[in-house]
């Protein structure tokens, strides 16, 4: 157990160590950009006004508002400050809107939307790959280069295209929004089944992209394992099919959840673009609508949860991860 | 090298890719030659033509004329201005009106126009019919006009002096132009986009600086990626642990975040192809480094490299001429990926409408951009965004069966 706590506490260091760069690159990179966005606003909101101090009183009014007249070093504190509290300011779109309003509801979307379907890619591809190294043949011959072409696939190329074949051309689901446009958010049947129905499509366009990748990297891991030692040694003692591929698969499954952690960044960026495409109300299509209205804190909102996520994500795969692979245990506590 | 390249080339998978990828680059390449038009020069008034070939009306009335006497021409010409869903329509209408419905027969024109042109009337109110469906009908009447007639159209010219029309000629209906005599004819195999620009020179020209953009982020994150993980394999200490620890940094921190962050700080006007393709090659080098710091690791204790550093050699002339031969195979490898994802990576910022600027060039992810933006994919343009996407797909799947092609030949442990 002392092994596991040391595997766990270096774990949990490197996330927070992760999360402060993450955080000071998000705070940053926005801010580097030419060009004042409060300019910008109070262009569009003075549009018409011909009073010179008029528009300067709007411009100080909105530069005090949105703190951007202060040093950077004071702009960190005060942004970190806010940001623990969770308040990201206001959205410069969609003035007087706070960021924290516009991004409650996209979050529980997004999370609805693409961790389900990570997962469930993840677990059908791994099957599918250990399946087509066991079973070679036609079997292997037909997924492998299916699967090389879909993983291969852009991400909204595979919502695109589901979306016209089954949204558009067939009609059997909606092709945009998360609910029904005519419904209010509410408890009722008719409401979670609306919400159902418009999840078919993104989710699917995930998984299918998902199963992909994870097939390839489960057959070549488990192809690696079926060849080893260990198993032409079992197979001369005489132990069962069954059992050694037992084994074969717990050790091929080992790497692939190290994949998956490593991989999940790279999916949810995907995945991201995919929401846009069917106008999924989550965190992709809060980014498009921010770099739509050149919404800084906005955008700087929305990547920093992503990133969280991710990065949350990440961290509880490899505690997982350590909690089943005997190794990290062993090699912690020499 | 020669043996491994005539290695190389008996894996199937790799030849199969290869030519894939070798046909699209050298369509890009001889395309322009032929067919030299700006790419984005709007030629179309209009959104999303159709594909096909577009024959000018004008230069077709002067063109030589043919009588070719074809049995089927009337019927056709009849189909094209008068389809099924239209007949159905007026069935419904006459029977609305009160004409019993087993005299009516769809599949005789004739007679249904008979039956029409004698009962139809405008005002005529039918039960249930909205004034969508009035509007339509009276249309469907004007078009019918003449549907029957058997003599040509006559050719008129104003009168400068008196504004009055003069009969110039008159067009038989059995008369024919050959195209090729048509002074202007546009092939567009692909039709237009929404700004009506001919889509396959558009995605010839596409496709190349997408090829571009992708050459020049895989080689930027490749040189990166093999810089850091030669020096973190190699050296080793605290430059592996400094390395190491932004690599580590940059593994769990999605790169579309960096990405779509830096793209968005460069802000629209300063975004040209190059810049993209300079900070998606930043953001991606990250598995490379990882990757070949693992391989140098294996490497840096074997024997020759321990006799070359016996011998006094510099750590540059080990790294060049002992460790690197060995990971080389590996590093062509990388940079096949690294290419492939660069490309998809541009496609999917621009789709973020954080892409390339759009005055100068178009990329593939820009096409898509503006595909969705108006909608190609809910309005059945297919031409307009399914090219892209297949050429998008054909890009990386060819490169990735390269790879896996080589893959095959450089790890025995995958041969089958």
């Amino acid at each position: 157990m002392k092994g596991y706590r040391k595997y766990f506490l270096n774990k949990l260091g490197w996330f927070l160590v992760t999360l402060v760069c993450a955080f000071i690159l998000n705070f940053i990179l926005p801010r580097l950009m030419p060009g004042d966005p409060v300019a910008a606003i109070v262009a569009r909101m003075a549009q018409g006004m011909s009073d010179a101090t008029g528009v300067r009183a709007i411009y100080q009014q909105y530069t005090e508002l949105f703190g951007t007249n202060k040093p950077m070093v004071e702009q960190f504190f005060i942004y970190m400050r806010n940001v623990l509290r969770g308040d990201f300011g206001f959205s410069f779109s969609q003035y007087p809107r706070t960021v924290a309003d516009a991004l409650k509801s996209s979050i529980l979307w997004t999370i609805g939307l693409q961790f389900p379907a990570i997962i469930v890619g993840w677990l059908v591809g791994n099957t599918l790959g250990a399946l087509a190294a066991y079973l070679k043949g036609g079997f292997d011959k037909v997924l492998m280069p299916v699967s090389i072409f879909v993983s291969n696939f852009p991400a909204f190329g595979m919502a695109i295209i589901l979306m016209v074949i089954f949204g558009v051309t067939l009609e059997w689901f909606p092709t945009s929004g998360g609910y029904g446009f005519d419904l209010i958010p509410e408890f009722s049947w008719k409401f979670i089944h609306s919400v159902i129905v418009h999840y078919q499509l993104p989710f699917w366009s995930i998984v299918l992209i998902a199963i992909g990748g994870q097939a390839i990297g489960m057959r070549s891991m488990a192809i690696y394992e079926l060849n080893a030692d260990y198993v032409k040694y079992a197979r001369f003692m005489g132990i069962k099919d069954r059992k050694i591929i037992g084994y074969v698969f717990r050790n091929a499954m080992l790497p692939q959840i190290t994949g998956l952690a490593l991989s999940i960044g790279t999916m949810v960026g995907g995945a991201l673009v995919a929401e846009i495409v069917f106008s999924y109300p989550g965190l992709g299509y809060t980014i498009l609508n921010g770099v739509m209205g050149q919404d800084y804190p906005l955008i700087s909102a929305t990547t920093l949860i992503i990133t969280i996520m991710v990065l949350s994500a990440n961290f509880i795969i490899e505690i997982l991860y350590g909690v089943i692979d005997p190794r990290i245990k062993a090699a912690q506590a020499e | 090298m020669k043996h491994t390249l005539r290695q190389v080339f008996h894996s199937g998978k790799f030849i199969f890719g290869f030519s894939i990828f070798v046909a699209i680059l050298l369509i890009v390449l001889i395309y322009p030659l032929i067919i030299p038009d700006p790419p984005l020069a709007i030629i179309a008034q209009g959104t999303f033509f159709k594909p096909g070939t577009y024959v000018n009306v004008y230069d077709s009335i002067s063109a030589p004329k043919y009588i070719l006497n074809l049995e089927d021409a009337a019927a056709k010409r009849i189909a094209s201005r008068l389809n099924n869903d239209d007949r159905l329509a007026m069935k419904d209408w006459l029977v609305g009106y009160g004409i019993p419905e087993d005299e009516i027969d769809i599949a005789d024109t004739e007679q249904l126009l008979g039956l029409w042109e004698t009962h139809f009337d405008p005002k005529a109110s039918i039960a249930g019919m909205t004034n969508a469906k009035r509007n339509y009908y009276i249309r469907l009447n004007t078009s019918l006009e003449g549907l029957l007639a058997t003599e040509g159209a006559i050719i008129a010219v104003k009168n400068t002096a008196t504004g009055a029309l003069e009969e110039k000629g008159t067009i038989a209906q059995a008369e024919y132009v050959n195209v090729n005599e048509v002074a202007n004819v546009r092939v567009l195999p692909l039709g237009t986009d929404n700004f009506g620009r001919d889509v396959l020179t558009e995605l010839v020209a596409a496709a190349r600086v997408s090829l571009q953009i992708g050459f020049v982020a895989g080689i930027i994150a490749t040189l990166i990626g093999l810089t850091l993980g030669l020096l973190a394999g190699y050296i080793g200490g605290m430059v592996d642990d400094i390395i190491m620890f932004f690599t580590n940094l940059f593994t769990v921190i999605p790169s579309m975040v960096l990405l779509i962050l830096i793209s968005f700080s460069i802000g629209q006007e300063k975004r040209g192809a190059s810049t993209i393709a300079v900070v998606i090659g930043f953001t991606s080098w990250v598995w490379t480094a990882r990757a070949v710091r693992a391989q140098v690791i294996s490497l840096r204790n074997r024997d020759h490299v321990n006799l070359s550093k016996l011998s006094g050699h510099s750590v540059v002339h080990i790294i060049i001429a002992d460790i690197f031969p060995y990971i080389a195979s590996y590093v062509v490898m990388a940079l096949i990926l690294q290419i492939s994802s660069g490309i998809l990576s541009e496609a999917g910022l621009s789709i973020l409408g954080l892409g390339p600027k759009t005055t100068e060039v178009p990329t593939l992810g820009l096409m898509m951009n503006w595909a969705m933006i108006y909608q190609a994919h809910v309005l059945g343009k297919w031409w307009a965004y399914l090219p892209v996407l297949i050429t998008i797909a054909l890009i990386t799947f060819s490169m990735n069966l390269m790879n896996t092609g080589l893959d095959q030949v450089f790890n025995p442990a995958l041969r089958e």
